[in-house]
């Protein structure tokens, strides 16, 4: 295989390591003030991503590291040419990070409810944005024949667009809904676990409709069936959810958001940005790529390293593996009292 | 300003931004993994609840250093994207490798060392945030090697059909002279800010907390200075190394560092001057004779090259423009990181000598010890300033001027959009994150918990969220 294959298939691993696990920690943001209906609650529903919701967000570093080093082209047209999105997306990371880390520093419910609206707000958006990127990326975008992106913010926010970023957020919150009714206990994982069965239907419903839109535009029969087994296995997550069985249940729709993501990266393959003016003028992961020496020394580094990320990285979720209990808190209703100086 | 103007300022903002977050982070996660080994050795409290009460505080700050570096690995691609496409082949694999090797490592393992406290046992969990520092020194050096490639750039080819730099020989770029001299460099003047962050809480604790663990300060106040003063020895010697470095391959920049206009031999270096705006033309200079010609070359008598000559050479080399750096900006700079850096390092050998044998720190420390780490990490901002200006007109020194590296389809009023919503953005946090650190700060030292068994399942987090 040739190494521009390889690496395009290793930045598509990437984004699918990105959205299977982000994608989790997104929808429990999302859904932080929907399961978690009091400050007990709420602070189980986020100590079950705490350890490993960073961890999760270097995927998305890594991808963009990664497309830098291997497909140079790339990252200049698309993190350019989708300018505003990746600014709202990065504004809406830095919220949520810092929400996510400063929540419980403060001992007051004010403080706290603040952070989590922010830590929601800081998961819809992204969730939502990356869908609208994703789809403009399968769709096509103008790009000239120097690889410049030569659209405007408009041209980015078509139907199709909004419908793969709404099927997105909704596909994120269903895994979320799951992942939250596997990693609780009591009343709060049978609300997440009812919740997940309803949005999960929602969620199918869009992730069929936008992959059936989006292999209408492009791709071919093994993408198609990529994408089928992907619906496919977001149903089989649904009905585990159903028996009460979250693991099998977490295991479908991480499934089904890889498979989905993988249908999407085949369906552009070998362009890696599709020009909707002409054909020509795609980036493809020929034209794209950096040098045969570049990529064979990031081949035989990643070679090394990537099996002992994924060895920690599990590691963590191992350690982090037993449920976690709703525990009474105690909370000041409004600010503290200050400790302030002794003056 | 058009939009490369706003895109350099844009840059210069989250980065200088940034840069506040990171040295603390290298040198308070090193010192309080340092405490932390002391505890699990001789099993003293003082040593677990420093460990908890500075880690917490290496906690506020690395929760911004990691947002922040979010918009450094995007913004090359947003506002650079010429840039990108030009130096992409060589430049992308430091900061993949970055990525790979390093931020998973730190992530993971902080995730661990927050939440492990109670479920990992004592020595694999102090392994965890032995992990971070690696993750962290493996992060600075990656990230320097990427930015010594800008300075000097080695180990690749020019392909003039593709328009681009392409890598030739890996081990060149991170073995960079630059890279072997800026990273020693970097480090010890992260732990100039991370020693005088310790020392200055805790002379906060112990002159406006009398009596209240006062031992626990004693020892964080000593430590912390020992620190400052070990790593300005550092900085000051691989600073030197630097010197002689950068007359080497970036001569304008030295002669920039001083506002040398015509070559001098030997060469005298000013301790300031008041000259005209553009330092063209001097009114009055303090000078040093000889020493220029030492910190450039390493020896007294020899030729330090001037700003005239310099930009001649240039013109020759590269066709006509102009080669000069901002001179008063570069002059300036380098004149306070030297001077802000060395008045660090003073002030913790006085504060070591005025605290010997049990003695209390002087109460009107009070007032200015909070502020004490500003200056170190003033002194690492100026560094930065002088080094990456000092470069300028280049984005990659002889081979990509700055003005060609921008993004030629983005527009004005985007990258105004984003630079106004940074900003803001970076203010309020600012302000956010200020107010923990004090109020973490005040809070002080925990009493210790009781020994729980480490098993037990559902123990409240307490030192988490």
């Amino acid at each position: 295989m040739e190494l521009t294959t390889i690496w395009f298939i290793v930045i598509a691993g990437l984004w699918v390591g990105y959205f299977v696990l982000e994608g989790f920690d997104f929808g429990v943001g999302i859904l932080l003030r929907v399961l978690g209906r009091h400050e007990p609650e709420r602070r189980a529903v986020i100590t079950t991503i705490g350890p490993v919701w960073d961890g999760n967000e270097v995927w998305l570093i890594v991808a963009g590291g990664a497309t830098f080093a291997a497909f140079p082209e790339w990252y200049a047209t698309l993190f350019s040419g989708f300018y505003l999105p990746l600014f709202a997306i990065l504004v809406a990371l830095i919220l949520r990070g810092v929400a996510l880390e400063y929540r419980g520093k403060r001992d007051d419910l004010v403080w706290r409810s603040r952070m989590d609206t922010m830590i929601t707000i800081g998961s819809v958006l992204p969730a939502l944005l990356w869908g609208i990127t994703f789809a403009n990326l399968v769709r096509g975008v103008p790009i000239d024949s120097s690889h410049e992106f030569v659209g405007s913010l408009g041209s980015l926010l078509s139907p199709f667009a909004l419908l793969g970023g709404v099927a997105f957020t909704a596909v994120f919150v269903a895994h979320g809904a799951i992942f939250l009714a596997l990693k609780t206990t009591g009343e709060l994982r049978q609300r997440a676990n009812r919740f997940a069965s309803l949005s999960g239907l929602a969620a199918a419903v869009l992730a069929v409709g936008f992959l059936a839109w989006a292999h209408g535009i492009r791709g071919d029969l093994a993408s198609a069936v990529v994408a089928g087994v992907a619906a496919a296995a977001l149903l089989a997550g649904l009905v585990a959810n159903r028996f009460g069985r979250e693991g099998w249940a977490f295991l479908g729709t991480a499934v089904a958001v890889a498979l989905a993501v993988v249908s999407l990266f085949a369906a552009m393959f070998p362009d890696v940005m599709p020009s909707s003016l002409d054909p020509a003028w795609s980036l493809t992961t020929t034209n794209a790529a950096s040098t045969p020496y570049t990529l064979k020394m990031l081949t035989i580094i990643a070679g090394i390293f990537t099996p002992l990320v994924l060895l920690y990285q599990g590691w963590t979720y191992w350690v982090f593996r037993k449920r976690i209990t709703v525990e009474p808190v105690t909370v000041t209703p409004l600010s503290p009292p200050q400790p302030g100086p002794v003056s | 300003m058009d939009t490369l103007d706003l895109a350099r300022w844009q840059f210069a903002i989250t980065t200088v931004y940034h840069f506040f977050f990171v040295p603390v982070t290298i040198s308070l996660v090193a010192i309080t993994a340092g405490l932390q080994t002391a505890w699990v050795r001789t099993g003293k409290d003082k040593y677990l609840r420093l460990t908890k009460f500075y880690g917490k505080l290496f906690l506020i700050n690395i929760a911004m250093g990691v947002v922040t570096g979010l918009v450094q690995e995007f913004q090359f691609g947003m506002n650079w994207s010429d840039y990108s496409r030009f130096v992409g082949d060589v430049f992308g694999a430091p900061l993949a490798l970055e990525g790979l090797l390093a931020f998973f490592l730190e992530s993971t393992f902080i995730g661990l060392w927050i939440f492990g406290w109670d479920r990992l046992p004592k020595k694999i969990h102090l392994a965890c945030i032995w992990m971070v520092v690696l993750g962290s020194q493996l992060s600075a050096y990656f990230i320097l090697a990427a930015n010594s490639w800008m300075q000097n750039p080695v180990g690749f080819r020019y392909n003039a059909q593709r328009g681009r730099a392409e890598l030739t020989d890996i081990g060149a770029v991170l073995t960079n002279k630059v890279v072997l001299v800026t990273y020693p460099h970097t480090i010890f003047a992260a732990f100039m800010v991370g020693g005088a962050f310790v020392a200055g809480v805790a002379i906060w604790h112990l002159v406006r907390r009398k009596g209240v663990d006062t031992d626990a300060f004693r020892t964080a106040m000593r430590l912390g200075a020992v620190v400052v003063i070990v790593a300005g020895a550092g900085v000051a010697l691989s600073g030197d190394q630097q010197g002689k470095v950068m007359t080497e391959v970036q001569p304008m920049k030295m002669a920039a560092a001083e506002a040398l206009y015509q070559t001098e031999k030997p060469a005298s270096f000013s301790i300031f001057t008041i000259g005209t705006l553009d330092g063209s033309r001097e009114i009055y200079s303090l000078k040093v004779p000889y020493l220029l010609s030492f910190l450039a070359t390493g020896h007294f008598e020899d030729e330090v090259k001037g700003i005239n000559s310099l930009q001649e050479a240039y013109e020759q080399l590269y066709g006509p423009g102009s080669y000069n750096p901002n001179i008063p900006l570069t002059y300036w700079t380098f004149r306070l990181m030297i001077g802000v850096g060395m008045a660090s390092a003073a002030i913790a050998v006085w504060l070591l000598w005025t605290t010997r044998r049990g003695r209390a720190p002087a109460g009107w420390l009070a007032w200015v010890a909070l502020p004490l780490p500003l200056l170190p990490l003033a002194a690492n901002s100026f560094g930065w300033i002088f080094t990456e200006t000092g470069r300028q007109p280049w984005l990659v020194f002889g081979l990509l001027p700055t003005a060609s590296g921008i993004s030629p389809g983005t527009t004005t009023s985007e990258v105004l959009t984003s630079l106004i919503g940074f900003t803001l953005l970076y203010g309020a946090l600012a302000v956010v994150e200020v107010k923990l650190m004090f109020r973490a700060i005040r809070a002080g030292l925990d009493p210790v918990e009781p020994d729980d068994a480490p098993d037990q399942p559902d123990k409240p987090l307490s030192f988490a969220y």
